[in-house]
């Protein structure tokens, strides 16, 4: 992967995080345009991704968070995440990072309790399991901005459908 | 602190998308240019914290093309002209963050009728507004005012002109 000086990227997402509550004066819908951006953004991210990580298609929901936390957080954003909280059905899980590269420089005004600043990143895990087949619900439930310890994204599987004959890989 | 040049890529296109459909709000001339002000004038002041202050305006100039462009567009301007009344062109022969767009090709039809495909330099001004105002921002920062304009008629060059307000 060629590398860039991560502050570039960093604070033209906070220019652009600051952009969007100017348009929008309301932090639940800036949450919710995060959200989408990142949706478009993991949909096609999602093919780099395959292509670089050299890596099998996931068997299951479980494969695939273990790879996101694991190579998608190293690739891109150049940190690590962990898999925890798994359910007992195996369809809900964590992603905590406690690490994050978005929120440098950042501090949240008292008036922007409610916002998601790193919002875009729910939105690329749903919009790159989407493209795999896996539709899932993704939600930050702790964040560093708002005083917690670490930054934590609540992952839930709603539906996957396994490709089948003849939409096969070629190998 | 390091991530993938791919991240800025997609993040810049999104923004890109977001503000061409947006159904409200202002422009996407209108909110790129602020945005990228911000981020130009914020860059500037990091990269030019540790030197002296750039007092003459072809000196600085000179070290946007150079240290600021080498940061931010990953390889130095390779020309700079001006006619020495406040008119600066900038030429960068393989402007970065246009590489894809120049690269990129029309898949081949297969006897399909697709619509005529959008000129590049059509295509490429949206894309231009970002750079264009974090360069302009980076300016500001150091005390020039400029408006900054940008032209991709032979991709993947690109000649940014400079001109400082009040000449």
């Amino acid at each position: 992967m060629e590398t860039i000086n991560a502050e570039i990227f960093t604070l033209t997402y906070g220019s652009m995080v600051r952009q969007l509550i100017a348009d929008y004066e309301d932090v639940e819908e800036v949450n919710k345009q995060l959200d989408k951006m990142g949706f478009s953004m993991g949909q096609r991210l999602v093919d780099e991704f395959l292509a670089k990580s050299k890596t099998q298609r996931c068997s299951d929901f479980r494969e695939a968070a273990e790879k996101i936390a694991k190579q998608g957080f190293k690739m891109f954003l150049n940190c690590q995440a962990t898999v925890a909280g798994w359910n007992a059905e195996g369809t809900e899980c964590s992603l905590i990072l406690e690490d994050n590269p978005l929120t440098d420089f950042v501090e949240l005004p008292e008036q922007l309790q409610g916002l998601k600043y790193s919002n875009l990143l729910c939105g690329v895990i749903r919009g790159a399991l989407e493209m795999v087949n896996m539709d899932v619900e993704c939600t930050f439930v702790r964040d560093v901005l708002q005083g917690d310890e670490v930054y934590e994204m609540r992952l839930k599987l709603l539906s996957s459908s396994p490709e089948s004959y003849p939409f096969k890989d070629d190998d | 602190r390091e991530c993938a040049e791919s991240c800025m890529d997609y993040l810049t296109l999104e923004l890109v998308h977001h503000y061409r459909d947006a159904q409200q709000g202002p422009s996407l001339q209108a909110a790129l240019d602020a945005v990228g002000e911000r981020v130009g004038r914020q860059l500037a002041e990091r990269y030019a914290r540790d030197r002296p202050p750039l007092t003459e305006p072809l000196e600085a100039m000179k070290w946007l093309c150079k240290e600021f462009w080498g940061e931010v567009f990953r390889k130095p301007v390779d020309n700079l002209r001006t006619n020495h009344r406040g008119t600066f062109v900038l030429r960068d022969t393989q402007f970065r963050w246009l590489w894809r767009l120049a690269q990129n090709q029309m898949p081949p039809q297969l006897g399909l009728s697709l619509p005529p495909a959008v000129p590049k330099t059509e295509l490429a001004a949206d894309y231009l507004v970002l750079p264009c105002a974090i360069v302009r921002g980076a300016l500001a920062q150091l005390g020039l005012d400029c408006s900054v304009a940008a032209d991709a008629a032979s991709l993947p060059q690109v000649d940014f002109t400079v001109v400082l307000a009040g000449g």
